[in-house]
């Protein structure tokens, strides 16, 4: 990871970047939520009408700011068709205002990872307050307690939930992050399986102690590299590693795909044979809406909570568990995980044992080596 | 079954007769501005063979001339867009994401009015009957006279966007419509693009038809017409003038069907060689392989059912470098006959270096005599290597399969190749993409989403519909083999949710009721 620099207080988010944004989100979605490629037209839309978004630094909420955490929950599949409004994220912000009485001082996304990656732009441009360069996963991962709050201890509730049909609900209460993801899940599964919500209001105290630092900047550097070294015709996968500090775990082709429902979630597993310097071995990719375990010849060489994440080998864009197929030349890598991913209490939450798996995790990074705060 | 397969192409318009299985005879003749002339003047050629006069069949013809259309911004005509769905995707409406020039041509009014559905069926609104009746009188006013219908969820339940046609077709009844649900899959944008895409195309298709319908008929030969689809198969020409977008199909489509044919491999790799580019594909089970990701046409992102296909910049007319030997990506195109060394012309080709090999025999070879044996070796490594590295991008397992090479650049295929059980080379190979054509089938697909059946009932599920539309298409029940089956269980979605998507194909029915053609 390289050093952080801080950021200016408040700063212009450009049109460029958003672009750079989508690339590096689907990146660090890690195979789940979904292209933000719908999320990027609703901002090409919002900037041509000359709205404009401000990124601000984390380290400038003042402790008792409120910011809002936004996100597009439901199927994939639905959002292909139910496309993202900046309109409904705004409006399920506006939600928890009434409810609680309280005046957003900025927005941030629960998950920089796929397209949630630039709903919280979104929702940031509709209500004119800035987005925060944080959110609380670094990455994307499938269910509410999956958050850098919730291995926190924050409190889980209110949530709201919006349909544009005008249905509005509120999760007023649960007793744990658990049952806030069951009972959320449920309202939106009714909703038509998607519904634009808004978490639980955090202060600026709790982003600045619980939230992942810097994300926003780390997704558009990504899609920056990304789009240099395509446009130098050079090796965009390569590009990525070299910026973010990651580790090339294999490349190759996809042979397998497995995919089966259970209790709601997308599970199955990919299998990539391997080209070049890893022909004669296979790598099987484990999934729950997220690429979770990879597989190497039987061993697991990399688990949740570090990054795994399935590359077009040729255009260095993200591959989703969804769309991933056979014949893809895909390159897999890992990127170190947020470090309050890797504590005991985040493991709890976010590791390998989460997602049913008996297996410890070992980081194939030093721990000095944690994206963001 | 005596069938006329004739692929119009950017140079050559390729004409073959043949005789159940059997190639009788095939012909090249050059592509004209009015594409009808080179019908013609291939039909004429190739009825002067004795062996093909009599009775006809069919007549299947694979064609560019409407992707062409889109890329070249022509001949397209202004579409009225109804989205029914709101007020979900309000933020992203019709046209959208098209590229501003052509959004300008084709977009004459934008109607979003209530309706659609949901994932699991219910309607997400009740339909707006009244706005869509609003939106009728406004296009007939305008004089807008093509329209595209497109509903959330409507290929799970295309009923919206059929009683939206019924209420237009009472207020503008000699009005062209079409319906998303008939063109895509899930993916709102996407299939709304394909829509608006067909819809700016439908005066072009049906004036397009009518003269395929009259080149045929000036030639003397009285059969019923099809035209060639994006997938391989053939649609008839009534349904390809509403469905313009489905004849998107590229020669190369028809080159492996056709290479498929001629070599009685059902699964292989093929590369088509012609002068400028060498398109590679995967054949499974006798059809090209599909891309399963968005294809750009024109700059319009669509999910049409293309081949998945690889072009590189290796041909018979590719320039070559004297220094290294390396070929292309840069080609002499439709100029080879005056460019080329053995023609006369001052640029080292592909064509010169296998002349001089000795694997080609046109023009003069004492033009090129004096190049040298190492040149002429490190050329055909070089095409070699480009065709190793590319097939191997483009094949899905490991192992080795057999290459078909076809076109008319199928000399710069070596006789081995890393990865390739052999190389394959089939009589009529340059004509491999009119012969495709020829043999073209009737396919039917089903795209949709199954709730509380057991996986197995599912897909039998998805085929029985996929058959039952490739028999409405046009095939005969008892032919019909399945393409592809591909199930996909859906995150989040309650009842173990699976979409699948099937694709069965078989032979042309024979018609009850002649085409009038």
């Amino acid at each position: 990871m390289s050093a952080q620099v801080r950021a200016p207080a408040l700063r212009e988010i450009t049109a460029d970047e958003i672009e750079a944004l989508a690339i590096g989100a689907w990146v660090l979605g890690t195979g789940g939520g979904g292209s933000p490629y719908l999320g990027l037209l609703n901002m090409r839309r919002l900037y041509a009408e000359g709205r404009r978004v401000q990124l601000m630094s984390p380290l400038d909420l003042a402790d008792d700011d409120w910011v809002a955490v936004v996100s597009n929950m439901g199927a994939p599949l639905v959002g292909q068709e139910r496309l993202a409004d900046s309109r409904n994220t705004a409006r399920a912000v506006r939600m928890q205002e009434e409810i609680n009485g309280i005046k957003f001082r900025a927005v941030m996304s629960v998950e920089i990872g796929g397209g949630n990656g630039v709903q919280a732009l979104m929702a940031a441009a509709e209500l004119g307050i800035p987005v925060v360069d944080a959110d609380c996963m670094g990455r994307a991962f499938p269910e509410a307690q999956m958050t850098s709050v919730a291995i926190g201890g924050l409190k889980p509730y209110p949530c709201t939930l919006y349909d544009p049909r005008g249905i509005e609900a509120v999760v007023t209460k649960v007793p744990s992050w658990k049952w806030m993801e069951r009972a959320s899940r449920k309202i939106c599964v009714e909703m038509g399986s998607i519904a634009s919500t808004s978490k639980a209001p955090r202060t600026g105290r709790e982003v600045k102690d619980w939230g992942i630092h810097f994300t926003t900047t780390a997704a558009i550097r990504i899609g920056h590299v990304v789009m240099e070294a395509n446009r130098r015709h050079e090796d965009p996968v390569a590009a990525i590693l070299a910026s973010e500090g990651g580790l090339k775990l294999f490349t190759g082709k996809v042979v397998d795909v497995a995919r089966r429902t259970t209790e709601g979630f997308l599970r199955g597993s990919a299998v990539v044979e391997g080209l070049e310097e890893d022909r004669g071995s296979r790598l099987e990719l484990s999934f729950q809406n997220e690429w979770i375990v990879a597989w190497r010849d039987g061993k697991a060489i990399a688990t949740s909570p570090d990054l795994i994440c399935v590359l077009d080998s040729v255009t260095g864009n993200g591959v989703g568990t969804e769309t991933v197929r056979y014949g893809q030349r895909v390159s897999v890598i890992a990127l170190p995980a947020p470090a309050v991913l890797t504590t005991p209490k985040g493991l709890e939450h976010v590791g390998p044992r989460a997602f049913g798996y008996d297996l410890d995790f070992h980081s194939l990074f030093q721990p000095s080596e944690g994206r963001g705060a | 079954m005596r069938r006329i397969g004739i692929d119009v192409g950017g140079t050559n318009t390729d004409a073959v007769l043949i005789d159940g299985t059997t190639v009788i005879h095939s012909v090249k003749r050059a592509t004209t501005a009015d594409v009808t002339t080179g019908i013609l003047d291939a039909l004429a050629a190739l009825r002067q063979h004795p062996a093909t006069r009599g009775k006809v069949d069919a007549v299947v013809i694979g064609t560019t001339h409407f992707i062409n259309a889109v890329v070249q911004r022509r001949h397209l005509q202004k579409v009225a867009a109804i989205r029914l769905g709101m007020p979900a995707s309000a933020a992203l409406p019709p046209f959208c994401d098209w590229p501003s020039d052509l959004g300008t041509l084709v977009n004459g009014e934008v109607f979003m009015l209530e309706g659609g559905h949901d994932y699991d069926g219910r309607p997400f609104m009740p339909l707006d009957t009244a706005g869509v009746r609003t939106a009728a009188r406004r296009i007939r006013d305008q004089g807008i006279r093509s329209v595209a219908i497109s509903a959330i969820f409507s290929p799970l339940d295309p009923s919206g966007e059929e009683q939206a046609r019924d209420i237009l077709l009472e207020e503008c009844p000699d009005i062209a419509v079409t319906l998303s649900h008939d063109l895509g899959r899930i993916g709102l944008l996407e299939r709304e693009n394909a829509a608006l895409l067909n819809a700016a195309l439908r005066d072009l298709a049906a004036t397009t038809v009518s003269a395929f319908r009259k080149a045929i008929a000036d030639s003397g030969i009285d059969a019923p017409l099809y035209l060639t689809q994006n997938d391989g198969t053939v649609m008839q020409a009534e349904v390809a003038t509403q469905f313009p977008v489905m004849s998107f199909a590229s020669g190369a489509t028809n080159s492996m069907r056709g290479a498929a044919h001629l070599s009685g491999l059902e699964d292989a790799m093929v590369v088509d060689v012609g002068g400028t580019t060498s398109d590679i594909g995967q054949l499974r089970h006798g059809f090209p392989r599909e891309a399963n990701s968005v294809v750009e046409v024109g700059g319009v992102r669509t999910l049409f059912r293309m081949p998945d296909l690889l072009s590189i910049g290796l041909g018979g007319g590719s320039h070559v470098d004297p220094d290294t030997g390396r070929i292309g990506p840069l080609s002499v195109g439709y100029r080879l006959t005056q460019d080329a060394l053995v023609f006369g012309g001052t640029q080292l080709t592909a064509t010169d270096i296998a002349v001089a090999a000795g694997l080609l025999d046109i023009g003069d070879r004492a033009r090129v005599q004096h190049l040298s044996a190492g040149l002429i070796t490190a050329a055909l490594e070089n095409a070699r290597q480009q065709l190793e590295d590319n097939v191997d991008r483009m094949k899905t397992e490991a192992g080795e399969v057999p290459l078909l090479a076809v076109g008319g650049g199928a000399f710069l295929a070596p006789e081995k190749l890393t990865g390739c059980s052999q190389i394959v080379r089939v009589p009529h190979g340059d004509c491999a993409n009119a012969v495709g054509a020829a043999i073209a089938q009737v396919s039917g697909e089903t795209d949709q989403v199954f709730r509380d059946l057991s996986r197995d009932a599912a897909i039998e599920a998805a085929l029985t519909i996929a058959r039952d539309r490739a028999v409405a298409a046009g095939a005969d029940r008892d032919s019909l083999k399945t393409v592809e089956v591909e199930d996909m269980p859906i995150a989040y979605l309650p009842g173990n949710a699976l979409r699948v998507r099937a694709r069965v194909a078989g032979g042309i029915a024979t018609p009850d009721v002649r085409d009038a053609a």
